[in-house]
């Protein structure tokens, strides 16, 4: 077994805050407290979880909109990221991002971007920026299987195989494009399969099993480190909830859907920890108690927070302003 | 002070950029070994590297995308998009993304990117090699628009661009690269971004014009001067942020203004001029605040001479708003 006790508590105690977290996002949006849109994570939270266990704390991460579960993933305090979904000035980015916009510079986390695909072009530069700089840091660029169809794939990695950057691209394939299934999208299903076509080397994981996510990620990031050049992982998951609030979901069943939870990746994870002895039930109860305190903790802190002041609705633009 | 074009000044501006900090590259397409389209980039390659002058592929939203990236990791990229016309395809990651870093963070991180592109007609390019886009880049908050007309602003604009912390749109007057020559000191020289150059006193009528019109505006001054007319002609400069102090002093002035541009004339940024001129100037002004501009067609090729403003369609407006 390649996974020490407290790495394996620790994998599950980030799967399940990301996921209490996000329940508790979602019960707020109920509520009216969290503006816009919330696109949830649940059933994909292995794919954050294992990716960041295996990253460095300084390796860049350039992700898409549904982005809740990497900054969680990296430790930010669920407080200030709650706070951003609540648009309150004690949020991450003072609440002028949004759930689609995480950003947190000081730990390399450059962003959650909602133009389908646009951030990979970004995830490049900055994997330029780390070579001409001779910084050892790669740069993980997360986006879904719906990004692959668009230009910004093919130019943006075609430019990082050109110039052999530290680029890690991790497709999270959850099967649908907002209602559009992967075949009635895509050319090709198996995506990993498209990074051929730029003599990138690839491979196809299990999403939802956080130790293979950890191990592929480890590797693949170590060899574009290593000056390999750039590598894509496919990520196979399944998103239980629709593409964001309020999604009828009428282009799946809802048996589709309850078979995709048999492979729960929080569920997985805690039978391989029991089957395999590293837990006891109530260890993992005791981790789920400590979540429950952590989140409340962060609601409380989001409810309790000022929401911005009108003066900084000029700040910004500019830095010479 | 030595003479040069337009084109040997930004040559120049890069040149001295690049040799002052080595985190500015410059990349684009064939900027390299061909020293790009117009030459521009000629021996850069060769005196600093391929790591630093970057030949991209042909990707203009990559590209840029790309220079976000490198800008918010610590260096400071200078794109070459080859025509302004190949902007569109670039046209999302500058508005979407390049424009809204600084904001969207709440000031966590900046990307400070010039983009540099030569502008306008005037070289008989037809529909894809002669537009005008300021409208769009000032209409796009979080970016600075540039456009220089005479070499010496050239240089110092670029050495400011390139110097600050914001994303900047650096339009360059294609039409005059290598039309015009001035004075251009030598060394580091900076124009300050968001000031406007007065190119000539006068006290009837505000003329304001920038990029190849300029130097149309001056040539429209001479002609109302045979007329007994006395044109200030204005020269912006930065078009964002816009120095509308110095044309509103020089409107309230003359009490009569007249905007000049090429690109076409319905919600070019002249009309924003003229909106706020009018309410800023509205119990000095004499006459309408009239416009000159590029027609609402797309950009012509046999007829480009009809389509350019020249000085006599200025001074029919000169003398349309003294006859008022």
């Amino acid at each position: 077994m390649n996974v020490a006790r407290t790495e394996a508590l620790d994998l599950h105690r980030k799967m399940g805050l990301i996921r209490r977290f996000e329940e508790r996002a979602e019960e707020a949006y109920g509520q009216g407290k969290i503006g816009g849109f919330l696109h949830l994570y649940i059933g994909e939270e292995a794919i954050a979880v294992g990716a960041m266990a295996a990253l460095k704390p300084d390796d860049d991460v350039v992700t898409h909109y549904r982005d809740h579960g990497y900054v969680l993933a990296r430790g930010i305090d669920p407080g200030l990221v709650m706070a951003e979904l609540y648009g309150k000035a004690t949020g991450i980015s003072k609440g002028k991002g949004g759930s689609m916009h995480m950003a947190a510079v000081d730990r390399h986390l450059w962003g959650g971007y909602a133009i389908v695909g646009g951030h990979i072009p970004l995830a490049v530069g900055l994997a330029l920026a780390n070579q001409y700089r001779n910084l050892p840091r790669v740069v993980t660029c997360f986006f879904g299987e719906g990004a692959t169809n668009i230009g910004t794939f093919y130019s943006g990695l075609n430019m990082a195989a050109v110039w052999k950057v530290p680029l890690l691209a991790i497709v999270e394939n959850n099967r649908y494009g907002m209602g559009t299934a992967v075949e009635r999208a895509s050319a090709v299903s198996d995506i990993y399969k498209k990074a051929a076509c730029l003599n990138i080397p690839s491979v196809q994981i299990d999403g939802n099993d956080v130790l293979a996510v950890r191990d592929a990620v480890r590797e693949m990031a170590d060899k574009a480190r290593a000056g390999g050049g750039p590598r894509l992982i496919e990520a196979k998951t399944y998103r239980f909830r629709g593409h964001s609030m309020g999604d009828p979901q009428r282009y799946r069943t809802k048996d589709e859907v309850e078979e995709a939870k048999a492979r729960d990746p929080i569920l997985l994870w805690r039978n391989f920890l029991l089957g395999n002895r590293i837990a006891e039930e109530a260890d993992l109860r005791k981790i789920s108690d400590g979540i429950e305190a952590e989140i409340e903790t962060a609601v409380r802190f989001a409810e309790n927070s000022p929401p911005p002041d009108p003066s900084e609705l000029c700040a910004n633009v500019l830095v010479a302003e | 002070m030595p003479q040069a074009t337009l084109l040997q000044a930004i040559h120049d501006a890069l040149l001295e950029g690049m040799a002052r900090d080595p985190r500015v590259i410059l990349l684009g397409e064939d900027v390299g070994r061909e020293g790009g389209v117009f030459r521009m980039t000629q021996g850069l390659m060769r005196r600093f590297g391929q790591e630093r002058v970057i030949d991209t592929p042909l990707n203009e939203g990559g590209i840029i995308g790309m220079a976000i990236g490198m800008a918010l990791n610590g260096m400071r990229p200078v794109v070459e998009i080859e025509f302004a016309d190949f902007i569109y395809p670039a046209f999302d990651q500058i508005v979407s993304e390049l424009a809204k870093m600084r904001y969207r963070s709440a000031g966590q991180f900046t990307a400070p990117v010039v983009v540099r592109t030569p502008s306008g007609g005037g070289i008989k390019g037809g529909h894809y090699h002669s537009q005008s886009p300021e409208a769009y880049f000032v209409h796009t908050s979080g970016l600075t628009v540039v456009m220089p007309s005479t070499p010496a602003d050239a240089k110092g604009l670029l050495a400011s661009a390139m110097g600050g912390e914001d994303p900047v749109i650096f339009l360059e007057p294609k039409a005059l690269y290598r039309t015009v020559r001035g004075e251009v000191p030598e060394g580091e020289h900076r124009v300050p971004i968001g000031e406007a150059r007065i190119a000539r006193s006068g006290d009837d009528l505000t003329l304001v014009a920038w990029g190849a019109m300029a130097p149309v505006a001056e040539k429209a001054a001479g002609l109302a001067a045979a007329e007994g007319v006395s044109v200030e002609v204005i020269d912006p400069r930065t078009l964002w942020p816009l120095d509308i102090g110095t044309i509103v002093g020089s409107v309230n002035r003359t009490g009569r203004a007249v905007i000049l541009h090429e690109a076409p004339r319905s919600c070019g940024f002249g009309a924003e001029v003229a909106a706020l001129i009018q309410e800023r100037c509205f119990l000095h002004l004499k006459a309408p605040v009239y416009r000159v501009a590029g027609f609402d067609t797309p950009f012509p090729y046999a007829l480009e001479k009809s389509y350019l403003p020249d000085p006599r369609r200025v001074l029919a407006a000169v003398r349309a708003a003294m006859a008022f």
